[in-house]
């Protein structure tokens, strides 16, 4: 649904991306993550006609991004950094204006409105003047603009910054919401975002791809073996010893004060170890997974420089 | 079509949501009622003084002793006036981000430009036909002639459309909605002193400077004389501040 090739953009001598290529399947969340300055902003303006790329290809549902300018603005809900709001217009009447510029028909732009509305949930402020409601619902606003045509492809650039943790969860939960029907991209530098509402990531550095893929896909590519780490009321070797009679155990070591499990991908042998630990009277404090959560392989990949 | 009415409603809805078009209408009503009572009074005591005389009588003409002066005092405070209705066009959009939200959506950067002109085009309209409004009892009370009237106030509307399209121009210049004010003033006096230079040069100088003040073109329309190429010189003017304006923004999206 979203495909680079080779992307590059340059502002002068200035590289901000550099022969970037990722692909972003249909129905999909999909996060641009990268650090500061990392290019997720210039990435997100060429996929919507609003920069030129210096070289390479895009397309966004299937159209040229150059050469289809309007059937991908068309197709495209987009949401920038800065939220586009006229201040002195009103939830509604901003709405409204957005349909008509995204030539929503005549006879459909009351319906589209309330639709949008109906989304984002503005129903108490619809009547309200932008300048005059919360931050929250200003961003709510930014999201309802970019929904309003139905668009197939919808980009959000940061949509959740500046938010409280209470809008922050509302609006994860209203992104979630678009899965299956729309096909979304949203940059963001917050993790925890990354790991609850997406499917993947394409994560870049300094203009250059450093990962890109499903997030099981780019755990699997960084470790050899599943597993878990084990906190019991004792970890001995005669404790090593019992985890390793398990069949399909590829290794059993001690970690610290936690017992560390491996096993090839594919098999789970959770369910095995916990039967063993009862069966022996062993006392569970803590199990999890071994796998890097997105913290560890965000850092490894853009610190260590692990190009792919 | 209807993406630049889209775009002009919302012009509209800004210019009459922010105090900016009411005190701007408001001063301009202001100062030519001042200057066309202050005129008309004058005229009053010429006509007093000259009926005393057939021959003189004979000379008094309400078109050229209000009419014509009203109408270059008009074009002087229009042009003090205009870059404030043209600086937030474009400035404004870009400090707010919104210039975001027009260029990814499916209109193209001439039905953005030409929609904003329009709106800027009503306002300019409000200005002069409220304006007018005392100057028609001149026609109950007296009998002046129509022609030159209206071509006055043609002649007023083209020039204004001119100063519009150059404030435009600026606009999508900057971000700052000063700077694009006092840059389109400073055009607009350079323009205007234009024609004094024109006194002092000679030769094909003089045809070119004259040919290029805003004001030399107006001054035939205020006689009730309508030249082709007076109306080609505000026409082609204000076109070519639209297409500066379409060149600066492609340029600026494509450097």
């Amino acid at each position: 649904m979203i495909e680079t090739e080779q992307l590059t953009k340059k502002y002068g001598d200035l590289v901000a991306i550099q022969n970037l290529s990722f692909k972003v399947e249909e129905g999909r969340i999909w996060g641009l993550l990268g650090p500061n300055a990392a290019g997720k902003t210039t990435t997100m303006r060429i996929l919507t006609g609003y920069l030129p790329a210096t070289s390479g290809r895009a397309s966004v549902a299937g159209f040229d991004v150059f050469e289809q300018a309007e059937a991908v603005k068309q197709s495209i809900g987009y949401l920038p950094e800065t939220v586009p709001l006229y201040p002195e217009m009103t939830v509604e009447s901003y709405l409204g204006f957005v349909a008509e510029i995204k030539k929503v028909p005549a006879a459909r732009k009351k319906a589209a409105v309330d639709r949008a509305v109906q989304i984002a949930g503005l129903q108490s402020v619809r009547k309200r003047l932008i300048r005059n409601i919360s931050r929250g619902y200003k961003q709510r606003t930014g999201i309802a603009q970019a929904l309003i045509h139905n668009p197939r492809v919808v980009i959000l650039d940061e949509p959740t910054i500046g938010l409280d943790p209470a809008q922050i969860k509302e609006i994860r939960d209203l992104i979630k919401s678009l899965k299956g029907e729309h096909t979304v991209m949203l940059s963001t530098h917050i993790l925890a975002e990354v790991k609850e509402v997406c499917d993947g990531v394409v994560i870049i550095n300094e203009g250059k791809l450093m990962a890109s893929g499903s997030l099981e896909e780019l755990a699997r590519s960084f470790s050899q073996n599943d597993g878990v780490y084990l906190k019991l009321d004792r970890a001995d070797g005669e404790v090593l010893n019992l985890f390793r009679q398990l069949p399909g155990l590829k290794e059993a070591a001690l970690d610290g004060s936690e017992i560390r499990l491996e096993w090839p991908w594919g098999q789970d042998l959770r369910t095995q170890v916990l039967k063993l630990c009862l069966d022996r009277k062993l006392e569970i404090k803590e199990m999890r997974s071994l796998a890097m959560n997105i913290e560890e392989l965000y850092l490894r990949i853009v610190s260590g420089g692990m190009e792919q | 079509m209807s993406a630049v009415w889209s775009i002009s409603k919302k012009e509209l809805v800004s210019y009459f949501t922010s105090p900016i078009a009411y005190i701007v209408i408001a001063i301009f009503i202001l100062l030519s009622g001042f200057f066309f009572y202050s005129l008309v009074w004058w005229f009053n005591t010429q006509a007093m003084q000259m009926a005393q005389n057939p021959y003189y009588f004979q000379q008094v003409n309400i078109n050229q002793m209000v009419f014509a002066p009203l109408f270059h005092n008009l074009s002087i405070i229009l042009l003090l006036m205009l870059p404030v209705v043209s600086m937030r066009l474009f400035s404004e959009e870009k400090k707010m981000g919104t210039e975001e939200l027009l260029f990814t959506s499916p209109v193209s950067v001439i039905q953005i430009i030409l929609g904003k002109y329009l709106a800027a085009l009503v306002v300019l309209l409000a200005m002069l036909v409220l304006s007018a409004i005392p100057t028609i009892f001149t026609f109950i009370h007296g009998n002046p002639e129509p022609v030159p009237y209206l071509l006055g106030y043609l002649g007023l509307f083209l020039l204004g459309a001119a100063f519009l399209a150059l404030g435009l121009f600026w606009s999508a210049l900057t971000e700052n909605q000063i700077v694009s004010a006092v840059l389109t003033f400073g055009t607009l006096l350079l323009f205007w002193v234009l024609s004094w230079a024109a006194y002092s040069a000679r030769g094909l100088w003089q045809d070119v400077l004259n040919y290029l003040s805003f004001f030399e073109h107006f001054d035939g329309m205020t006689k009730g004389i309508l030249d082709t190429s007076d109306l080609v010189y505000y026409l082609s003017f204000a076109f070519f501040g639209l297409f500066l304006t379409h060149s600066v923004i492609q340029f600026r999206r494509w450097r």
